[in-house]
């Protein structure tokens, strides 16, 4: 071990959203190097928006990200509505933070069943667990699928949102479709199961790893923070969305096309197992049962177990959609006119909008002039923020594994990032191992 | 033996390749009839060695043209998915900005580090054989174009407006609701969808084949729009198809 030299140049990271690279040079058993950086080509959203109108915002800025993209309209809806003080009804309220779910579970099984399962097994892709597995590749795929139909009769669509406008919803649902989707929601728990027993049995794959860090997460005190709340550090303590920038302190590194945020210490986490760990107390009954069922309780310094409580999201977002449509159901869903549009009375002003999306707190904030054209806009992503954690867990994590074959300590390294479940157009606005 | 497909990404949201993971049960189906040797999103290994290319995004820097000359050099045949590969999409909008100005905006005083020029569909760097249009794409229209390539036939892309579909679904009209709709000019084969969800046609598939423009600009004194609206429209999504370049 003293004397390995190590050169691992990883571009392009697989299986996650986008690219990025991993860079690590040892020599003689000094590590030298140890990088992870983006090279998706850059897009500039903020600077698309200027001069668009309000009511167009949502739709551009949906398209940062294919994965998150209700998140972003979420956000962005939030954003204008705050500008121009517009309200919606506790019923739009309720089918939006139903979209959210939908958005959660989607991006959720999709990385659990797709993305980290794969490491787990020891195979390079669901490809072959298709085969090697096929109960348990079908499981996943119906619940995908079962998730993309709830974005679908929320959204109008599984990706790109369309029912989603500034003051409402253009469309929504019948209760007798909410009713339906209730029944299946109901119906999937018992295949929850089946996946959690599933990275319950391989689960000893991810490896014992801490590194203290600092947490940040919506919080409020009624529910688990996912459609709105207050700022948390697990640090410092809470905030208003307001002051988001004193939280984010975004930073260029040159290596990078993407930025990276440093608040209490250099660099802080977002997430699910962030929000795990500021709102544990507020998850839903069963959902709780699975983060006992992997001993994952607050705090948790291990990057790894972000998978794990996502799928205690999973289960969580499952039981809190059966409540909204409880409620729906209890208030009677008010009908509403086709192709409606809500009346905005156009104001100048500035709006920031934070919405929790599966990778963790969003940010979107905007000004406009009086005309409703946007003059100025900020969008903090997920991804951002976690990229310089993630530097500093594979700088803390790579001592740990020195010694083993190169190809194992790649994995390791890999399997990590994945962890963050990064989501690299976003953050560009991606992964490949160099060791170089 | 199977053909052998992969999967490439630009300056995209990678909504188009989710929307082929999102086929489901479909993408076992598709699994049986081609081998997928590269699929970075999904998938560890890669190969250079296939048949048939997707590309998703637009190209918006030079350094990136090799890697689209490279993937048109290993392919037999090339398929642009999405707006942002078949006619630069969303990423257009900047090419009406000035590009420095653009990159100020969001890295400050680090921009020079960050390469850019106007943004582009594939095909205005490298031959593109078919096209799988949409913001997102549509799963069915995948599955079209991907059977007829199979067949070794071609891929039937509806040549006239969305408004054809949009009536056909009995919608009622974005301009009789006081909107802005440019359906009337954008290609069908998306069964009007957005508007049949109570919005309007944004325009993502692009401008049809020999676009009516004096019929729209009829539709536009009728309802007392103005060029301006329609320009802020245009500039959507059609920006490089209307010589933003």
């Amino acid at each position: 071990m003293k004397n390995q030299n190590i050169d691992i140049e990883l571009h392009h990271v697989t299986r996650v959203e986008g690219h990025g690279n991993i860079y690590v040079n040892v020599k003689k058993g000094i590590i030298e190097k140890c990088e992870w950086n983006i090279s998706e080509a850059p897009r500039f959203f903020e600077a698309m928006v200027l001069g668009r109108q309000w009511n167009e915002l949502h739709h551009i800025t949906s398209r940062i990200c294919g994965i998150c993209s209700i998140g972003h309209t979420l956000a962005s809806l939030k954003a204008t509505e705050t500008a121009m003080g517009i309200k919606i009804s506790d019923q739009d309220l309720k089918l939006r933070k139903l979209a959210l779910h939908a958005e959660n579970l989607q991006s959720h099984i999709l990385h659990l069943g797709f993305l980290v399962l794969p490491d787990l097994m020891g195979v390079g892709s669901v490809i072959p667990l298709a085969s090697s597995n096929p109960e348990e590749v079908k499981t996943v795929l119906r619940l995908h699928r079962n998730a993309n139909e709830m974005s679908n009769l929320l959204c109008g669509r599984t990706t790109h949102p369309q029912r989603l406008i500034p003051g409402g919803f253009s469309k929504i649902p019948s209760m007798r479709e909410l009713t339906e989707l209730r029944n299946k929601l109901k119906n999937s728990i018992s295949e929850l199961q089946v996946v959690a027993e599933l990275i319950k049995s391989v689960a000893h794959r991810f490896p014992d790893f801490a590194r203290e860090t600092e947490f940040i997460a919506l919080t409020r005190p009624d529910e688990y923070a996912l459609y709105d709340g207050d700022l948390a550090s697990s640090d410092t303590g809470t905030a208003p969305v307001n002051e988001y920038l004193s939280f984010t302190n975004e930073y260029i590194v040159p290596t990078s096309t993407a930025k990276r945020a440093k608040h209490a210490r250099e660099s802080y986490m977002v997430g699910a197992l962030a929000r795990l760990n500021i709102n544990f107390e507020r998850l839903a009954p069963l959902a709780k049962k699975i983060a006992e069922m992997f001993s994952l309780k607050p705090v948790s310094h291990n990057p790894f177990m972000n998978n794990v409580a996502q799928l205690v999201e999973v289960v969580h977002s499952v039981e809190d959609s059966i409540r909204l449509i409880d409620e729906l159901e209890a208030a009677g869903l008010q009908r509403q006119p086709d192709y409606h549009k809500p009346e905005v009375k156009v104001k100048a002003g500035r709006g920031v909008g934070a919405v929790e999306v599966p990778r963790g707190i969003l940010f979107h904030d905007y000004t406009y002039n009086e005309k409703g054209i946007c003059t100025k806009a900020n969008c903090v992503i997920p991804t951002n923020q976690n990229h310089g954690n993630i530097e500093l867990d594979m700088k803390a994590l790579l001592p740990n594994v020195l010694g083993k074959p190169e190809k194992e300590i790649e994995l390791s390294l890999e399997m990590l990032v994945r962890a963050y479940d990064p989501c690299i157009s976003c953050s560009t606005h991606c992964i490949r191992v160099h060791f170089v | 033996m199977k053909p052998k497909v992969a999967f490439f990404d630009f300056a995209g949201c990678e909504g188009d390749q989710l929307q082929v993971a999102n086929l489901e049960e479909e993408l076992l189906t598709l699994l049986g009839q081609v081998e997928v040797v590269s699929f970075r999103e999904v998938m560890k290994e890669h190969s250079d060695n296939y048949d048939i290319a997707f590309i998703e995004g637009s190209c918006t820097r030079l350094m990136d043209e090799d890697r689209l000359k490279q993937i048109r050099k290993n392919a037999k045949i090339v398929v642009a998915i999405g707006s942002c590969a078949t006619i630069g999409g969303i990423n257009c909008i900047r090419n009406y900005k000035d590009l420095d100005d653009v990159r100020k905006t969001v890295y400050g005083e680090s921009a020079r580090l960050f390469d850019t020029y106007a943004a582009r569909p594939i095909n205005a760097v490298i031959t593109v054989d078919a096209y799988v249009h949409g913001c997102p794409i549509d799963r069915d229209e995948f599955l079209h174009v991907v059977k007829s390539l199979l067949l070794g036939k071609k891929p039937d892309i509806p040549t006239y407006p969305v408004c054809v579909e949009c009536k056909k679904n009995e919608n009622v009209c974005a301009f009789e609701r006081g909107q802005f709709c440019v359906g009337t000019v954008t290609r069908a084969g998306c069964n009007s969808c957005c508007v049949n969800e109570g919005t309007i046609c944004w325009g993502c598939r692009g401008l049809v084949d020999n676009p009516n423009e004096n019929s729209h600009k009829e539709v536009l004194i009728k309802y007392g729009l103005t060029v301006d609206d329609a320009i802020g429209k245009f500039r959507l999504y059609f920006g490089w198809q209307e010589g933003k370049k």
